[in-house]
């Protein structure tokens, strides 16, 4: 039972890594109706660059600020010249758009500071807490909490910048309508530049977190493809859904990397290895979820009309 | 003035509903088959084309012709987007291993046929999700497919014959006693099926079938109103592509590469094939074969230009040039979707229009 908890735990905090990338991908949603596949991309791309300019010597405190600045451009310029040119295409063809983007972004990040693998130190140490393998005798690494620490931090700034601030509302109302929107004298160029600008300041977040768990290697995008059950289960539209799918998705994987193989090896009557399964779990999850409910946890309902 | 088909009566049921109607086309498309099955094989005697040319240009390029024409099919045609392509041709390829393998004196054309079948079957069962989910939500969905399937093969052994690294080598390619095993006839027998293939899917979506697909992708809604049944189409389309893609994955396994791994069929590879689509042109038969063109070209053209460029004394650093290809990979899809988003098949049809008001457009 412990060590299910643990598990379970362990999970959980994963899983708000992923809601921590689904929610770029959500943002940008909302905002445009953009499906922007690259969102991964940038991920790879924030962390390299920021581990980048620290390995040359900086301090973490002005690479950071420097990525930034750098995320913001690229997602200027991503506006400009692949969705501005692109305005009122399907759907489909804007999504196609993103997945060349996302060669394009692997590509120049990999151009720039070179293919290998390379270690991030935030200064989070990623031991299990002491005091509370004393109590209960559960393992439950700080790094761990204190990145769900800044992902709960996050969302909340987020809520708050949607809901209190003038630019906040702006995107809100851009996401419901775009016309709406602009015949009440939102510019909506500018509006998309920003939501760009935050994307990339969530998958610059993410990146640093996920690169110092793992190393900031071109895994990281496979990191990120890991948001797209999360997103499905949660909701293309929703914040909270990405959350909440997130935090489904990474404690149902990590239990099913568990406890399944056994289980399945008992079934069959094998002795195989059976490991991996985090793999596909997800997809398989979120595509067994849609078949009840096709809209996601939070989705919008869809209605079809002919 | 030479493209025009004023003149050309018909008379006849068939004559009307020929696949070309206008006799300038049906020259120029048979006069490519017949350069394709006759022309190269005798420049190649005469040393005009390559080896190389044969096992890294062609044959590649007929077997992606095929797979992209399999997803064309499902998204292009019947609009299911799809990012599972790999897994189905995975399936063909081991699916084709295990009936060679494993049935003694099986013909290779048969197993081929049946690994397409299996492929089919993965197909209709994965297919069912998009019975109540569309649009982005069903192609997130496909990826189940592709990691699930390559998983699976990675980890049962059965599927692999219990080889220890998952690597299978794919059997000798022989039929009615002639082995298969230069590289020219290997491309012929490629070039065989694949033209076999492309003619009756080009037939399928001239006919009812590919018509219900048409209009299932075009209002899926309005469709079941006028008495298309969405579940039949809808799985129809996704076992026709499958097996498309299934056959692909046969060939990619027994006539290009030889020895594939369950990895070989990776996302990468998916994402590959969709650019096909994309950029060949969506629901268009030559565009999958144009698609198909651009891409595998695309490498080896890259390739020299950035030789040339070292040549020309402009160094580049060692392990860049994978990333710079990735660039302009990504930046020409991005253009090319900016510039013409029906893809080349839409060029090319534009370009038809054009000659035939050539030399007098008014």
């Amino acid at each position: 039972m412990q060590f299910f908890i643990e598990v379970l735990i362990a999970g959980l905090l994963s899983g708000v890594m992923y809601s921590l990338v689904a929610l770029g991908y959500v943002l940008i949603y909302k905002a445009s109706g953009v499906f922007n596949f690259a969102q991964g991309a940038m991920v790879f791309f924030a962390a390299l660059t920021a581990v980048g300019l620290h390995d040359l010597g900086l301090s973490l405190w002005v690479a950071v600020p420097l990525t930034m600045v750098a995320m913001i451009v690229l997602g200027l310029v991503t506006e400009k010249f692949v969705l501005r040119p692109l305005v009122a295409q399907p759907e489909i063809t804007l999504f196609m758009a993103t997945i060349g983007l996302t060669f394009f972004v692997e590509g120049l990040a990999q151009a720039i500071w070179g293919a290998s693998v390379r270690g991030l130190e935030l200064g989070i140490a990623d031991v299990p807490l002491e005091w509370l393998m004393e109590v209960s005798g559960m393992a439950i690494s700080q790094f761990d909490l204190i990145a769900a620490g800044i992902a709960a931090a996050l969302v909340a700034g987020l809520a708050l910048f949607f809901s209190r601030t003038k630019v906040g509302r702006a995107l809100r109302a851009v996401a419901d309508d775009h016309q709406a929107a602009l015949s009440v004298g939102i510019p909506l160029q500018h509006i998309w530049g920003v939501v760009w600008a935050v994307a990339g300041f969530v998958a610059l977040v993410s990146g640093l977190l996920w690169g110092a768990r793992n190393g900031v290697q071109f895994a990281l995008t496979f990191v990120a493809l890991k948001a797209l059950p999360v997103l499905i289960l949660g909701g293309f539209t929703s914040v909270p859904g990405a959350i909440v799918g997130g935090l489904i998705i990474g404690a149902s994987e990590k239990l099913a990397e568990v406890f399944l193989p056994p289980l399945l090896q008992q079934l069959f009557d094998t002795q195989m290895n059976l490991g991996g399964i985090e793999g596909w779990f997800p997809y398989v999850l979120a595509l067994l979820f849609l078949l009840v409910r096709p809209e996601g946890l939070f989705g919008e309902k869809i209605i079809r009309r002919i | 003035m030479f493209y025009r088909e004023s003149g050309q009566f018909k008379s006849t049921y068939a004559e009307d509903s020929q696949i070309f109607p206008i006799r300038q086309d049906r020259w120029v498309v048979g006069g490519i088959v017949a350069f394709a099955f006759l022309g190269i094989p005798l420049l190649a005697q005469f040393g005009w084309v390559s080896n190389y040319a044969f096992t890294a240009i062609l044959t590649p390029f007929l077997i992606f012709a095929l797979a992209a024409l399999g997803l064309n099919i499902l998204t292009g045609y019947a609009g299911q987007l799809s990012l599972g392509t790999a897994a189905f041709m995975a399936v063909g390829a081991f699916a084709s291993y295990n009936f060679m393998l494993r049935i003694e004196g099986m013909p290779i054309l048969v197993a081929f046929v049946l690994g397409g079948l299996c492929a089919a079957a993965v197909g209709i069962v994965f297919g069912l999700p998009s019975l109540r989910i569309r649009g982005f939500y069903l192609a997130a969905a496909t990826l189940a497919t592709q990691f699930f399937i390559v998983w699976c093969l990675t980890k049962v052994g059965w599927f692999t014959n219990y080889s220890s690294s998952g690597v299978i080598t794919a059997q000798k390619i022989e039929m009615f006693g002639y082995a298969f095993d230069s590289s020219m006839s290997k491309y012929l027998f490629v070039l065989g099926i694949v033209s076999v293939m492309a003619l009756l899917a080009k037939n399928m979506v001239r006919t009812n079938i590919g018509r219900s697909w048409m209009a299932i992708r075009d209002m899926d809604m309005a469709a079941e109103v006028i008495g298309f049944r969405p579940m039949r189409t809808k799985l129809m389309a996704f076992a026709v592509s499958s097996f498309y893609c299934g056959v692909a994955g046969a060939l990619f396994a027994y006539a290009y590469l030889g020895t594939v791994e369950p990895e070989g069929f990776n996302l990468d590879l998916s994402f590959r094939i969709l650019f096909m689509v994309i950029i060949g042109g969506l629901g268009s038969i030559l565009g999958s074969f144009l698609g198909s063109a651009f891409i595998v070209l695309l490498p080896i053209v890259l390739n020299v230009a950035m030789q040339s460029l070292e040549g020309a004394g402009l160094p580049l650093p060692s392990g860049i040039g994978s990333s710079i290809e990735l660039m302009a990979f990504g930046a020409l899809i991005i253009f090319f979707l900016i510039v013409e988003p029906h893809g080349l098949a839409r060029l090319w049809q534009i370009g038809k229009e054009k000659l035939r008001l050539w030399p007098f457009p008014h």
